[in-house]
């Protein structure tokens, strides 16, 4: 049997930013104001913990790694970055290093920016290398880093043995603008998607002989909106006899002489649960895009796919009904204006704030530990008319109700 | 002791000293390699043999099975064990020695269940033949007394929650909740109003079994997250309450321990929508005697007799469970009820608005027969003192638990809790990568062990501990001496805790089995069917 194949990448300037209150570390400028503040790089300590539990738990692996700052100061150095200072472009230039070299799993210390170059860099590649996040960055929006450098390990040791059916998913690579931050605008978007090695141990531990697993959930939730997208009375923007209050602009929308759809319409945000809900209606569709639906009793087909902000406009001002379901992304829980803008203010006065459908299994609205739902869909009225205590329909005939802000 | 040879001293006094026990025990179970009991056995092996029957009987009887339908006469006779009754007997206890039973540990490791001591001389009024040998047919003029049990049983639980009926036929604690959902089900049909009121309501933190009864009677159920303070949160409550509110069906204190004290007013807020509320009392044990259901205005209750009053546990003997409803619940009641007319107990089934019978005949009788007798040999002040102990073990066991490195409380920072503790492993997790569950099972190197059932996961890292008023301050000094050792070796041997338990009969279980339908096996048949791969002779 060949041994395992661990590939490691440390970006030296991770988390430089955060301690001295930076907000950030991107880019060489901050990097030097960091330092001159008296930062002191400590990605490679982390990365270093990580592999110490690793090592702990009894897994055998060859580690391949980059030299000087960008590695652990172990295992076999495939790549070396030029200079004392490294980049984007070092980080990018190791990944593809370290792929070439076939390793099996490539852990990374860094944060939503390493996550952001980590993605780039294989990007180019058809194989979905299972890929690990040791946290050391300042924003770590992003749903691909174990919780913390041991869990790191731990989670490496059980994909290394390959016991415990340890899964792989499809977790969000978040980023935001630093810069815009800095003037005290979030603006985080969704990048892209990284294959990770995922072992629910923190929120989803198992109740003793119980079976309280995702996919049974979200099959539920996909058969709850199919039933309540049948149930829905008319659109108020596609309604024959105009309304004389919600939707006055939309009317646009219900374009005069075009063919009425005949099924209620679904909008999907981005997201895995939005995806798998899909898949549970009988369609595949983009992870990333937002993607509309149209449903028959409980399966469905893909009217648009990644469908953009204009299209979708149109498309509710034309179907009978129409919902729209949204799932929190990233670890922050931002419903409304982070990775799906496709889903803009125009669109949610379309089809009316109440046909919003908030969907989230019960372990990812446990993840957030108490924290609100967040919006910033881009109009403070279309924010102020979703924000209180919503239902977030989590199952079969199951809702939280979840507090959401603006 | 050295070997001693002819020519030394006598033995001394110090030589027949008992060697000293260390601090911690190290226990070490037994381990047998016992076969399942369908595998033991001889084909014509026999525990009894039944006499045949005198010829007059046969010709008086006939044959019995001929009054049988086709459908249900076995062709073959059913694949049973067969074996001796010492046999039977060896096999069982060799089980028990391969177990942790709530009789031979410091049992406070399960949280939420209220493991109790259930005293021994209530099993002998449960075995008497007065008990023990009736039919649940025999006329009601020949069980007077068992009757009378029942009913005193019934004015006990009606004064101690303050409501004005109860039945006692549900098996145990969710069956009594099912129960409450079933009423609540009839109560909104009876007024036209079953279609509205679809939603029942309850909290992150209740007692789960709220959820699954209201989903399995058809509601839809919204959940309340717990606020900053992990109270319920209130906010929620009043965005969820309205029109199509069922019921509210919460816990007090929840499974965190934390007693909610605006309860009164969750009650109005759903009073005022037009539902009923449902007080579960499966955490009752720390406020017996203090707080009653009727007094914060609930309309139903339940409780669980195998944890609040002391008899047995469903997983090691029958539970029982009790609901206790207002007069204009009360006809919604299972059937039959037991009435007293001055003179003479009975069973009464005509109740035409009655959800039913939840359970054939009346109930679990024997456990019935212990709470009765724990709850009168305790008396009103008994039962007080039962509860007041039992928050002062929680809270005793709190601050001795709370001085070991890497746990904490969760919610309302500081503040006491009542019957049992949520507590969180976070930090021993963060530095030393070995999990709660990990640290429960490393206790049972020591003779305890604590489980990790914490539905939902909002808490991580879980640890529930309920001592209950059974333990002494000994049993509870022993058992946070463990844990203290136990997360002692998390920061300094996290390889002993992470790879024990060690001095078990089984190390380690793969639970995975237990999460699929492919490989789950609750019975030999389909253990044969589904791991073994073998069909069973007789299964047609």
């Amino acid at each position: 049997m060949t041994r395992f194949r661990l590939g490691l990448v440390v970006n030296p300037v991770a988390g430089l930013g955060g301690r001295v209150g930076l907000k950030g570390s991107d880019g060489s400028h901050v990097q030097e104001r960091a330092r001159a503040l008296g930062a002191v790089p400590h990605a490679a300590d982390r990365a270093r913990t990580a592999l110490g539990e690793l090592r702990s738990r009894g897994a055998e692996f060859e580690l391949l790694t980059a030299g000087g700052p960008m590695g652990p100061g172990t295992g076999r150095v495939v790549f070396a970055p030029e200079g004392s200072t490294t980049s984007a472009t070092d980080t990018a230039a190791a990944v593809r290093a370290l792929r070439e070299h076939g390793i099996d799993l490539l852990l990374f210390a860094g944060g939503d920016g390493t996550a952001r170059d980590v993605h780039d860099a294989l990007a180019d590649s058809s194989a979905d290398l299972p890929v690990l996040g040791v946290p050391t960055g300042v924003k770590m929006h992003s749903a691909v880093f174990a919780v913390h450098p041991r869990a790191a390990g731990e989670v490496v040791a059980a994909y290394v043995r390959g016991a415990g059916g340890v899964r792989l998913r499809r977790a969000e690579v978040m980023d935001r603008d630093e810069a815009a931050l800095r003037e005290g605008r979030v603006t985080a978007r969704l990048h892209g998607w990284l294959t990770v090695p995922y072992v629910p141990a923190r929120v989803q531990q198992r109740k003793t002989g119980g079976t309280v697993t995702d996919p049974e959930s979200v099959a539920g939730i996909a058969a709850e909106l199919a039933e309540r997208a049948a149930a829905l009375s008319p659109t108020p923007s596609s309604t024959p006899t105009p309304t004389p209050t919600a939707g006055g602009e939309a009317e646009a929308g219900g374009r005069p002489g075009a063919p009425l759809p005949e099924h209620p319409l679904l909008i999907l945000g981005p997201g895995t649960t939005t995806r798998a809900l899909a898949a549970a209606l009988g369609v595949d569709v983009t992870p990333t895009g937002v993607n509309a639906l149209s449903l028959q009793g409980s399966s469905a087909t893909v009217v648009a796919p990644d469908a953009t902000a204009d299209e979708l406009l149109a498309l509710a001002g034309t179907a009978p009904t129409a919902l729209i379901a949204v799932s929190p992304i990233g670890g922050q829980g931002f419903l409304l204006g982070r990775g799906n803008q496709q889903i803009g203010p125009e669109l949610i006065r379309a089809v009316g704030a109440e046909r919003i459908v908030v969907v989230c299994t019960e372990s990812k609205l446990a993840a957030l530990r108490g924290r609100p739902l967040l919006l910033d869909s881009g109009d403070d009225t279309v924010d102020a008319a979703l924000a209180g205590y919503r239902p977030v329909l989590t199952g079969r005939r199951t809702t939280t109700m979840y507090r959401i802000a603006t | 002791m050295s070997a001693r040879t002819g020519s030394e001293a006598e033995p001394t006094r110090e030589d027949a000293r008992i060697a000293e026990k260390p601090a911690l025990r190290r226990f070490h179970q037994a381990r047998w390699d016992e076969k399942l009991i369908f595998e033991l056995g001889t084909p014509g092996e026999r525990g009894v043999t039944v006499p045949a029957p005198e010829p007059e009987v046969v010709a008086a009887v006939g044959d019995p099975a001929a009054a049988l339908p086709d459908a249900l006469r076995r062709t073959a006779p059913p694949a049973l064990p067969e074996l001796g009754q010492q046999q039977v007997l060896r096999h069982y206890l060799r089980l028990s020695q391969q177990n942790l039973g709530a009789d031979l540990n410091v049992d406070v490791g399960q949280g939420t269940c209220t493991m109790k001591y259930a005293p021994k001389v209530n099993d002998c009024f449960a075995r008497d033949p007065r008990v023990a040998e009736v039919h649940p047919l025999q006329d009601a003029s020949t069980v007077q007394g068992l009757l009378e049990t029942v009913y005193r049983l019934e004015g006990l639980l009606k004064e101690i929650a303050g409501m004005d009926r109860v039945s006692l036929q549900p098996a145990a604690g969710s069956s009594a909740i099912w129960t409450n959902v079933a009423m609540i089900r009839a109560y909104f049909a009876a007024r036209g109003e079953s279609e509205q009121r679809d939603e029942i309501i309850t909290s992150s933190f209740s007692h789960p079994s709220n959820a699954a009864c209201a989903k399995t009677a058809g509601y839809r159920v919204v959940t309340l997250p717990p606020d900053a303070d992990g109270y319920p949160d209130i906010e929620a409550l009043r965005a969820a309450a309205g029109p199509r509110t069922a019921a509210l069906l919460i816990t007090n204190p929840e499974d965190t321990g934390i007693y909610n004290p605006r309860i009164e007013e969750f009650v109005r807020l759903v009073h005022e929508a037009g539902g009923l509320c449902a007080y579960d009392q499966a955490n009752a044990n720390g406020i017996l005697g203090i707080t009653r259901a009727r007094e914060a205005g609930f309309d139903l209750c339940h409780f669980n007799l195998h944890k609040t009053f002391s008899t047995p546990h469903g997983c090691g003997g029958p539970g029982a469970g009790a609901c206790g409803v207002t007069e204009e619940l009360a006809p919604y009641l299972p059937r039959p009820t037991v009435e007293f007319d001055g003179e003479r107990y009975r069973l009464e089934s005509d109740r035409p608005q009655s959800v039913g019978s939840v359970r054939p005949f009346h109930g679990v009788v024997p456990n019935l027969v212990r709470a009765y007798a724990w709850i009168m040999s305790l008396g009103a002040e008994g039962l007080r003192e039962a509860a007041e102990i039992a928050v002062l073990n929680n809270n005793y066991l709190l601050a001795k638990v709370r001085e070991i490195q890497g746990v904490s409380v969760p919610y309302a920072e500081g503040r006491p809790r009542v019957e049992q503790v949520r507590y969180s492993w976070e930090k021993l997790h963060e530095d030393t990568g070995v999990h709660s569950e990990e640290l429960g099972l490393r206790a049972a190197d020591f003779g305890t062990h604590y489980w990790t059932s914490h539905h939902p996961y909002v808490v991580p890292e879980p640890m529930t501990l309920e001592p209950t008023e059974s333990y002494s301050r000994a049993d509870l000094d022993e058992y946070a001496a463990i844990l203290a050792e136990v997360a002692r070796e998390a920061y300094e041997e996290p390889e002993v805790v992470r790879t024990a338990p060690h001095r078990s009969t089984v190390h380690r279980a793969k639970e995975e089995t237990l999460d699929s339908a492919a490989t789950w096996a609750v019975t030999w048949r389909a253990y044969r069917r589904k791991i073994l791969g073998v069909e069973t002779a007789g299964d047609a």
